[in-house]
């Protein structure tokens, strides 16, 4: 347990305010947008391949609208306050996500994902109700951070034990399902590192011995650093094993996000990055599978000048290419071409191509506004814990959404990773629900006057309505 | 913590720009880079994602699009395909196009920028437009007669209306059905291996493509040029030609195929096919002159295109007097296309003047409106109308009463001239049976077609090979085709 020496309230945490408007009747409404967008989304691919509504529309958007509204009810229920973004922009992603699998099975008849990814996504959803009513404060999960990493540490493990699949070994097959364990331990870790961080927060932030002679590298005690890097470097080392560097990735830079939140030592930035590039060095070295990929990023299309064909990342940029700036419609590109992928790790390009610029751009922002939505819950909460970990989940969807979106459109090597609700992959969904509705839960408590931890509070002012400049600026 | 938690936050937003300026440059500033990306295959998903135009012969199409529902979606089919190869060529996904499905790939595949209905607009857009149809100058009728008449043999057949240049007829056999090759399984390649190891060489365009020596058909050309020259003024005046005829500057000695050449005047040599007279004839007008008749009448010219590019036809002028006597009676380096032969006898019909030859008479919209249409082609005097008259006399006797016989229509004129061809080495290949011809009904102001055909009959007994005896025949089934379907004129 690690409860000992946290303060209730962070130090410069915002002042009790009067709870802010509820705002569910605006959460419904966009809800509705969100499950008609679809609906419209997947009609479009209808009328442009067959001429025709397609007959699975009604039941595709009944649905979509009754999970939508389960999930609506459950928040109201339980988590009046909450932030009425989050869980319309969930919907929607999902939705469009959906859509954009649909869209592709028409390419591949053999091979159907979309039903499989609307039994997962009903799962996300349940998950996030049961989430959003079992869960009734986040601060319970603090008890359980060494519960939930040493869970995350065997998830990680197990799939070493099972046979890769397409260079990754990061599967597990269970009753013929296919489970991304590695996509779970994700926010396990986020709650652990929080939890950790709150509760060593000074001892971290307190300067130790000097580093090199240099005034602000200063290194906390090594009982307490100790734990932390060893665990980060038993997660980094299996997914070294296991090939996954966008789950590595996201990792390490959560862990540099949060340590540096926590502590406020730009040191740790420093040291975070010496230490990303001297593991990128390393692990380029050494694993011709990463040093391909660096390559293919500089020079994507070297595949194609060498007479060997398009490799995914050249196809994968000339759907994105061949979509301009609106796009040629939904149901008429041909980012099949990427190959097998297309699906779940390249699902961007579908939407680069078929929705254009304009509807790519879209999807970034809905993508920012979510972690925005956290960022400001973050901002908002007064306790260490929460905070650390609304800004720790929030930064898993913006570094996942980088990684991969950066990573298909040419800006950094590419890393097998999925988009967060767009892209195939039951584990991914589940996750990403799972990440919403602890938003949700965090949000609820931000915005309500439960704000306030139950300790003594400061008898502070009273400054009328309390508005937090825009995270993202 | 909260300057914190914004700094992070500040950073993610930095990571969102990145995103979005980087989705820019890919899809607005490299997009045209990548689209013309040689490994892009949505260029080509594009061009079969539509029925392509169709090839039309009389007005009817002799091609199709079949829609397979595959990736590549349309597949080019033709309707008697093997006829209509060395016309249409083929249109492969995998193997691309050639001859008119090549030349017109624009209208067909609806990428022509005159396919707008907005041209100026069409050209800027680079868009897709509904495939355009491609109407040809062929005569059914005359391509099927000239199929027909060289069917089992190997050989080619090229039909021309004299006064335009229209390609009635335009046939190569061995033929091979250019559909084999449409769509792009591995039958596609098996048929591509196939007919590029067959020894017969089908995909040969032995009409336009293919040069061979004339022969004695040549002499229509070197009389034009004797004539010209002003070396023959009398077609009944005798030559003084020697039989055998030592070729200049050698002790070879030139003979004939048949008795009685000896100082003959033009009109039996002509009649008779005497190599010794047209040898000397051309040694007398002199390299320079030949050569330039020659050229007129097209030969020497890489250029010409019916769109498609044809074959050069060749009269060496760097020769000696020997050679220039040999080249003369279409031996040694003379060179030529059967359409090259044809354009021969369309110039000696049409008053002397050399029409350039087309195949593509207009090319229109999917909505019926014209792209664009042939219009009046480019045109050479050949020889002095006076002299084109004189050949043609000459030509109507071998007909009437010479080795060309056998193209004798009821009701019509017909000149024409026969010609066996040696070739190989030391001459040991089977002889091609040559034929040029026109014909003009009875009705008619003017001749209606002339036509070349070449036999090349490799399982043939030597003796039997004869340009009046195999080719004749095929020449004279296109020109009756021709005369029949020409409307008759008014009176």
């Amino acid at each position: 347990m690690t409860k000992a020496g946290t303060s209730l309230v962070a130090a410069d945490a915002p002042a009790p305010t009067a709870a802010l408007p509820r705002r569910r009747g605006i959460e419904l409404s966009l809800l509705v947008v969100a499950v008609l967008l679809s609906v419209y989304g997947y009609c479009a691919v209808g009328l442009a391949r067959h001429g025709t509504v397609p007959p699975g529309a009604a039941g595709y958007g009944a649905g979509l609208g009754v999970l939508a509204l389960v999930a609506h009810l459950a928040v109201r229920l339980r988590a009046p306050s909450a932030d009425p973004l989050l869980l319309p922009i969930g919907v929607l992603l999902n939705g469009l996500g959906l859509v954009l699998i649909y869209r592709l099975d028409l390419e591949t008849p053999g091979d159907r994902a979309a039903p499989t990814q609307l039994v997962w996504s009903t799962l996300g959803v349940t998950l996030f109700i049961l989430v959003v009513l079992l869960l009734r404060d986040h601060r319970v999960l603090q008890r359980y951070a060494y519960v939930c990493v040493v869970a995350a540490l065997v998830l990680l493990t197990l799939p070493i034990l099972f046979p890769s699949v397409n260079g990754a070994r990061i599967w597990i097959r269970i009753a013929g399902f296919s489970i991304q364990p590695g996509e779970f331990a994700k926010v396990l870790l986020a709650v652990f590192f929080a939890a950790y961080l709150a509760a060593n927060r000074s001892a971290l932030a307190y300067t130790g011995r000097r580093v090199f002679g240099v005034e602000r590298l200063q290194l906390p005690p090594g009982r307490v650093l100790g734990p932390i890097v060893a665990i980060w470097l038993v997660s980094v080392g299996v997914l070294v094993l296991e090939r996954d560097l966008g789950t590595s990735l996201l990792f390490f830079g959560l862990f540099v996000v949060l340590l540096y939140v926590a502590t406020g030592r730009t040191g740790w930035i420093a040291l975070g990055l010496l230490l990303a590039a001297a593991g990128a060095i390393a692990v380029g070295q050494l694993e011709p599978h990463v040093h391909g990929r660096v390559e293919d990023w500089r020079h994507p299309f070297a595949s194609i000048e060498a007479g060997e064909g398009p490799n995914q990342l050249s196809q994968s940029l000339f759907a994105f290419a061949a979509g301009g700036t609106f796009g040629t419609g939904l149901g008429l590109g041909n980012s099949i071409l990427i190959g097998f992928a297309a699906k779940s790790d390249f699902i961007l390009a579908t939407a680069g191509e078929e929705l254009g610029l304009a509807g790519l751009s879209a999807i970034f922002l809905l993508y920012g506004l979510l972690v925005e939505r956290g960022y400001r819950t973050g901002l908002a909460l007064r306790d260490p814990f929460g905070r650390l970990l609304a800004v720790g989940l929030a930064s898993i969807v913006a570094l996942q959404v980088f990684v991969i979106a950066g990573g298909v459109t040419g800006l950094i090597p590419l890393t097998g990773m999925a988009m967060p609700f767009l892209a195939q992959g039951g584990s991914s969904v589940v996750t990403n629900w799972a990440i919403v509705a602890l938003l949700i839960r965090l949000s609820d408590r931000a915005r309500s006057r439960l704000g306030v931890p139950r300790a003594e509070e400061p008898a502070a002012p009273e400054t009328g309505r309390h508005e937090h400049a825009g995270a993202v600026r | 913590m909260t300057r914190h938690i914004r700094h992070a936050a500040f950073f993610c937003a930095l990571l969102l720009a990145a995103l979005l300026v980087n989705a820019a440059r890919v899809q607005v500033v490299e997009a045209p880079a990548y689209d013309d990306n040689i490994a892009n295959r949505r260029t080509t998903i594009a061009r079969y994602g539509q029925p392509r135009g169709n090839i039309l012969v009389d007005g009817a199409p002799v091609t199709g699009s079949q829609d397979t529902g595959e990736h590549l979606r349309y597949e080019r089919t033709y309707t008697n395909g093997p006829m209509y190869a060395p016309v249409t060529g083929y249109a492969s996904q995998v193997y691309g196009t050639t001859l008119l499905e090549h030349t017109e790939d624009g209208v067909l595949a609806g990428t022509d920028p005159l396919l707008s209905p907005f041209p100026l607009w069409g050209a800027a857009a680079r868009g897709r437009y509904p495939g355009g149809d491609v109407v040809t100058t062929l005569r059914r009728t005359a391509q099927e007669a000239a199929y027909e008449g060289l069917a089992g043999r190997k050989g080619a057949v090229a039909a021309i209306e004299p006064s335009t240049g229209r390609i009635l007829a335009l046939v190569s056999a061995p033929s091979y059905d250019p559909s084999v090759l449409s769509g792009n399984g591995s039958a596609v390649a098996r048929s591509w291996s196939t007919l590029n190891r067959d020894p017969d060489k089908p995909m040969l365009n032995r009409a336009a493509r293919k040069t061979y020596p004339p022969g004695s058909t040549f002499k229509v050309v070197t009389a034009a040029a004797a004539l010209d020259a002003g070396v023959v003024e009398d077609l009944d005046a005798k030559t003084r030609t020697p039989d055998p005829y030592t070729l200049p500057g050698t002790r070879t000695k030139l003979t004939n195929a048949s008795e009685g050449c000896k100082n003959v005047p033009l009109r039996k040599a002509f009649e008779w096919s005497c190599n010794t007279v047209f040898a000397k004839l051309g040694v007398e007008v002199g390299v320079d002159r030949m050569a330039a008749t020659a050229s007129a009448f097209g030969f020497n010219d890489a250029e010409l295109k019916i769109p498609y590019s044809v074959a050069e036809s060749t009269f060496d002028t760097r020769v000696d007097r020997a050679q220039l006597a040999l080249s003369s009676i279409g031996q040694y380096n003379t060179r030529a296309t059967p359409l090259q032969m044809a354009m021969v006898a369309a110039a000696v019909a049409n008053g002397g003047q050399v029409r350039s030859p087309y195949l593509v008479e207009r090319t229109v919209r999917a909505g019926g409106g014209t792209v664009a249409a042939a219009g009046s082609r480019p045109m050479r005097q050949a020889m002095r109308p006076s002299t084109a008259a004189q050949l043609r006399e000459l030509m109507v006797d071998v007909v009437r009463e010479g080795t060309g016989s056998n193209a004798w229509i009821p009701g019509a004129t017909v000149g024409g001239k026969t010609g066996t061809a040696q070739h190989g080495l030391g001459n040991s290949g089977t002889p091609y049976a040559w034929f040029v011809s026109w014909a003009q009904g009875d009705h008619d102001v003017e001749p209606k077609v002339a036509v070349a055909v070449v036999v090349e009959d490799a399982d043939a007994d030597r003796g039997e090979i004869s340009g009046g005896g195999d080719a004749a025949p095929i020449a004279r089934a296109v020109m009756e085709a021709v005369l029949k379907s020409s409307p008759e004129p008014r009176r």
